[in-house]
């Protein structure tokens, strides 16, 4: 058992399975959570998205990769909160 | 040339409903057409909030039904969807919005959605990580809950495509294709992007956000009209509350998720109206400043994700159901006004029901476009 992605545990096997039923890979993020845990996809989205290509048979251009967003890295609310308040002080 | 009974555009929550109870009353004859991937649009955006308490009787006894289908969808489509019956805590802060609860509760009551007025301190007792200063009363509904929105759509479309119906995926519908007989207009079926046409004998709309604009190319005009939501995110957390939580003096919502992130969104009032889903800074600040007051203990939690999607919004804040006069094999069942995810089970059988030419199981004839024809009467007030 080999996982693609780590910070939500899905596995290969299973990220196979739902490209051979057609799946795309945002459709296959949003049923597995692949790429939403902390790192946000950093790593994962890549690899999934050559899985995918493979076995759909397609060109690796054609996986269109979800939107990375922000933030960039995680934010603690506080901060934002503290940047909200500077924001109106201004 | 393909020939279909039904085409249905958009798969979001709304077309896969109706896909599903289509090909469970027998007709396998359908087409879904998607331009990007199944629940792209608003629905993979939502909230995934399900709530009963609304401020008009068929307005409850429709999201009623809708809540007793998600009791048992997850048997129905054999497919996890995260129902969480947590229940929804709705806050009043001011003399107005308590006067409101008490109309609402009283009317919730009456048509028997299991609701109640909550004091602040039971307020409390529900969820002890909430600030309740200031909080006049709340209402609490435990049969309100939530379910993973993306999962919901996928769930209904393989078990349509199961059942017989085909889908389209990555084709954009450009036009309609629409005959003139004597004056009254008849749909034949849909124009690709690549220029294919397909033919069908009813048409569908449900392209959410893009309600408005699917509706012009069969000559029809709806009052809809798309804003901005954007929503965040945070890192998971041992679950500490259950039921989604509404503040209409913070224009904020917020619940847990099964995977322990906090889910939140804000309702800008400045918001002009767009179909953008850009996600912004100053949405995340203002988003942080208003749930500290609501739930002080989140500061030290850290935002992971933030994205945003589109209300598709109709004059009363009420969704669009059923024909168009004038307009032969047209359907639409547009302008959800934020909350189309919850509707969409008892939404979706009822309009495939309407498009066999049954009797629908719960009324929504009131939800025809020509309510509009005399102006704008009972708006739903309890929208965020
Ligand atoms: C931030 C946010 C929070 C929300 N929270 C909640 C909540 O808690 N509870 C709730 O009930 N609702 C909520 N909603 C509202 C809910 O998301 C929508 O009402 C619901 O998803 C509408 O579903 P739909 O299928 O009509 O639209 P969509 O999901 O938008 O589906 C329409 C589909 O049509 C496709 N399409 C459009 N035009 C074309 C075309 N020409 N050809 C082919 N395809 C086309 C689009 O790509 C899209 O996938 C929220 C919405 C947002 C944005």
């Amino acid at each position: 058992m080999r996982f693609v992605c780590r910070c939500e545990e899905v596995t290969e096997e299973e990220i196979v399975r739902l490209a051979k039923e057609g799946y795309s890979l945002e459709e296959i993020k949003r049923m597995t959570r692949m790429g939403m845990g902390l790192c946000q996809g950093r790593t994962c989205l890549r690899i999934a998205a050559r899985i995918i290509a493979g076995i759909q048979g397609k060109d690796l251009s054609e996986i269109k990769l979800p939107t990375s967003r922000q933030p960039v890295v995680p934010v603690e609310l506080g901060k934002l909160n503290e940047a909200f308040v500077k924001s109106k002080d201004e | 040339m393909k020939n279909y009974d039904v085409v249905i555009i958009g798969g979001g929550v709304i077309g896969c409903c109706v896909a599903y109870n289509l090909s469970k009353m027998g007709l396998k004859n359908v087409l879904v057409i998607e331009k990007d991937y199944l629940s792209s649009g608003s629905t993979g955006r939502c909230g995934g909030g399900i709530r009963q308490q609304w401020g008009t009787e068929a307005n409850c006894r429709l999201a009623m039904e809708s809540v007793k289908i998600f009791e048992q969808l997850e048997e129905e489509l054999g497919e996890d969807i995260e129902w969480h019956q947590g229940g929804y805590l709705l806050l009043a802060f001011t003399e107005e919005e308590e006067e409101q609860f008490k109309k609402n509760v009283a009317l919730q009551q009456r048509v028997g959605v299991p609701v109640r007025l909550v004091t602040s301190q039971e307020a409390k007792e529900i969820v002890p990580a909430l600030n309740v200063e200031g909080v006049r009363v709340a209402s609490y509904c435990p049969t309100d809950g939530h379910a993973n929105p993306s999962k919901v759509t996928i769930a209904y479309a393989k078990n349509a495509k199961k059942n017989g119906v085909d889908f389209l995926i990555g084709r954009e519908v450009v036009d309609g294709i629409v005959d003139d007989e004597g004056g009254n207009k008849v749909v034949r079926g849909v124009v690709l992007d690549n220029g294919e046409k397909i033919y069908a004998d009813k048409v569908l709309n449900a392209a959410g956000a893009f309600s408005r604009e699917v509706g012009m190319m069969f000559g029809v005009e709806i009052p809809t009209t798309s804003y901005r939501h954007q929503i965040l995110v945070t890192e998971p957390l041992e679950r500490f509350f259950d039921p989604l939580i509404i503040s209409f003096y913070h224009h904020v919502y917020f619940r847990q998720e099964k995977a322990g992130g906090v889910v939140m969104g804000y309702g800008d009032p400045k918001e002009l109206p767009s179909t953008k889903v850009n996600s912004t800074f100053d949405f995340a600040k203002t988003m942080a400043h208003q749930i500290l007051d609501l739930m002080p203990v989140l500061r030290d939690v850290r935002v992971v994700r933030q994205w945003a999607g589109s209300y598709n919004m109709s004059p009363d804040a009420q969704p669009i159901l059923g024909t168009v006069d004038g307009v032969e094999g047209y359907y639409q069942a547009v302008g959800f006004s934020g909350h189309g995810f919850m509707l969409a089970p008892a939404v979706g059988r009822a309009m495939a029901e309407m498009m066999l030419g049954k009797d629908t199981f719960v009324d929504v004839s009131y939800l025809s476009v020509n309510r509009f024809k005399g102006g704008v009467d009972t708006s739903e007030v309890a929208v965020v």
